[in-house]
């Protein structure tokens, strides 16, 4: 219509809005105009599914949820009631590209559009697995799966608490491995492993046998689920469940999936099965192995136990051994007294030997005799024996003892008595021979050969009769 | 060693199997003088009867959790593997 839009054109703007004839466009309310859009909009996107990325997600304090959802040339504003946020499967955050279903609405007071979500999921497993990458990486961050954190698992548990599905495969195997090897006592939290809830349920699960008094907690926990796609283990990814799991005071083996599954659950606990008959390996050792191993051990023990004793008496038989035997200690005093005795048996044979050997050298024999015989005899017939021999010297003998005889007879001292000499004697009857020895004497006596006189010298006092005097033993006679 | 033997009681499994190790394996040295070897030969006994009561002790008993309206542990009750 271009003559219209000249016309419309043309027209000189007026200050003031005047309702021409004709003019049917009257003006609108702005109530009237939004809740015709509003209509509008509502009837003709009355329901939609969107694709974008999340962005300036905020939870109000009643429960809403407000976010964004956008692509790189626009963006929507989105809502979703707090009614419908329960059912949501994933925790929404910025970031992660989702596929929201709800429809259109307009927000007349602000002169906005928005959509009003009945649900939301994740665009795809792309999406997932980026959202899932971008949890992982912040955990992480946070430490919650150093490796640090990890804890031994008891050797033999006292309890298991087991964190899964109370029915299905997943605990028949565990309950069956665990029986298999090494029978405990068990305790079942019955928890939904997927969907709406589950990660609430698996986390309080944790939480609770954590919180279980001392004796009746189980020392070993095991959080478990069978196989299946990223989508139904995604609770085990959910960081509620993760920091349950984290935060854990007993150790807690995480069995989620198959091998090839990884979940969150997995990195924040302290071991991680491929399976959840895997879980229950790790978790007891097998009994009757110990068993045997006791036995074993038991067996070793008592065969060493005499070893000491079997050692200590080879030692001794070793010293034993060693000791010198008897014969051997008086051998060489043996071997001495042998020696001797042969020198012995030896000397007396050459003793003998040698006397033979001089009685050898010894000829007796009657010629020696014979010769002396004939010796004496000759010296015998030499010897003249005649009277003579004995005359004549007797004869000598007999004149020097008369010569002798007539000398004696000349010097016996009473001899001269006889030509008129005396002898002057004490009254001992010794002779006395000069002045000085008779002189002080009280008695002499004067020898006469015809006899003794009694004499007392001049001035000597007049001694006491004296004694006779016994007759001299006779003269000494030379023959 | 009493005071080793008063403790055996509260040896842990792991502890005790640990400890009869440790014996059987002196024993096995044979550098064990023989006075000592019988008190340690005992102390073998003692361990070894320790851990298979241990053992003997385990029992499979399987209980479910019965949680209370706050979501805690109210009860337990048999577990039904079914």
């Amino acid at each position: 219509m271009p003559g219209s839009n000249s016309d419309f054109d043309s027209a000189r703007e007026g200050l003031v809005a005047k309702e021409s004839a004709g003019d049917n466009s009257a003006a609108l309310t702005i109530t009237e105009i939004s809740q015709a859009l509003k209509r509008t909009v509502e009837d003709r996107f009355g329901y939609v599914k969107l694709r974008g990325e999340l962005s300036g997600v905020k939870r109000a304090a009643s429960g809403h949820l407000y976010a964004s959802l956008k692509d790189e040339k626009a963006v929507i504003d989105a809502v979703m009631w707090r009614g419908t946020t329960q059912r949501l499967s994933f925790v929404p955050e910025d970031g992660i590209e989702v596929v929201a279903t709800g429809k259109i609405t307009t927000y007349p007071g602000r002169s906005k559009y928005q959509i009003v979500m009945e649900s939301m999921e994740i665009a795809g497993e792309g999406a997932l697995l980026a959202l899932l990458e971008k949890t992982r990486k912040r955990l992480e961050a946070e430490g919650l799966f150093a490796p640090e954190r990890k804890r031994a698992l008891p050797f033999i548990p006292k309890a298991i608490g087991v964190v899964t599905s109370p029915t299905g495969a997943v605990i028949r195997d565990i309950l069956h491995r665990l029986a298999d090897r090494f029978p405990s006592h068990v305790l079942v939290w019955p928890v939904l492993v997927q969907g709406q809830g589950a990660a609430e349920q698996v986390a309080a699960a944790v939480r609770g046998f954590g919180a279980m008094g001392e004796g009746e907690r189980p020392d070993l926990l095991i959080v478990a689920r069978g196989g299946g796609s990223i989508e139904d283990l995604w609770a085990f990814n959910e960081e509620v469940v993760v920091r349950a799991v984290a935060d854990s005071p007993i150790p807690v083996i995480s069995a989620v999936g198959h091998e090839t599954d990884t979940t969150l659950c997995d990195f924040a606990a302290d071991r991680r099965a491929p399976t959840p008959t895997a879980a229950a390996e790790m978790a007891v050792p097998v009994r009757t192995e110990l068993a045997n191993y006791l036995d074993d051990l038991g067996l070793r023990q008592r065969k060493t136990a005499m070893r000491p004793v079997t050692l200590g008496r080879e030692r001794l038989e070793a010293r034993a051994q060693r000791l010198p035997k008897p014969e051997q200690l008086l051998q060489p005093q043996a071997q001495k007294l042998d020696e001797l005795s042969e020198r012995l048996r030896r000397g007396l044979l050459d003793k003998a030997a040698r006397g033979r050997e001089s009685l050898a050298r010894l000829r007796l024999a009657p010629a020696m005799l014979q010769r002396n015989l004939r010796d004496g005899r000759s010296r015998l017939a030499n010897v003249r024996l005649v009277p003579t021999l004995v005359q004549r010297p007797i004869a000598e003998r007999q004149q020097r003892v008369d010569a002798l005889a007539r000398l004696a007879e000349q010097l016996h001292p009473d001899k001269p008595l006889a030509r008129g000499y005396a002898m002057v004697l004490d009254q001992a009857g010794k002779a006395v021979t000069s002045r000085a020895s008779a002189q002080g004497k009280a008695q002499l006596a004067i020898r006469f050969a015809d006899g003794e006189l009694d004499v007392v010298p001049a001035g000597a006092k007049r001694p006491a009769a004296r004694k006779p005097k016994p007759p001299e033993p006779g003269q000494p006679k030379l023959l | 060693m009493d005071q080793q033997a008063a403790n055996i009681g509260e040896m842990s499994f792991e502890d005790a199997l640990k400890a009869l190790e440790e014996v059987v394996k002196r024993l096995e040295s044979g550098e064990v003088p023989l006075d000592e070897s019988i008190a340690l030969y005992e102390r073998g006994e003692a361990l070894r009867g320790h851990c298979q009561a241990r053992l003997d002790a385990a029992q499979a008993r399987i209980e479910k959790i019965v949680a209370g309206a706050d979501g805690k542990p109210a009860a337990t009750e048999p577990f039904d593997a079914g």
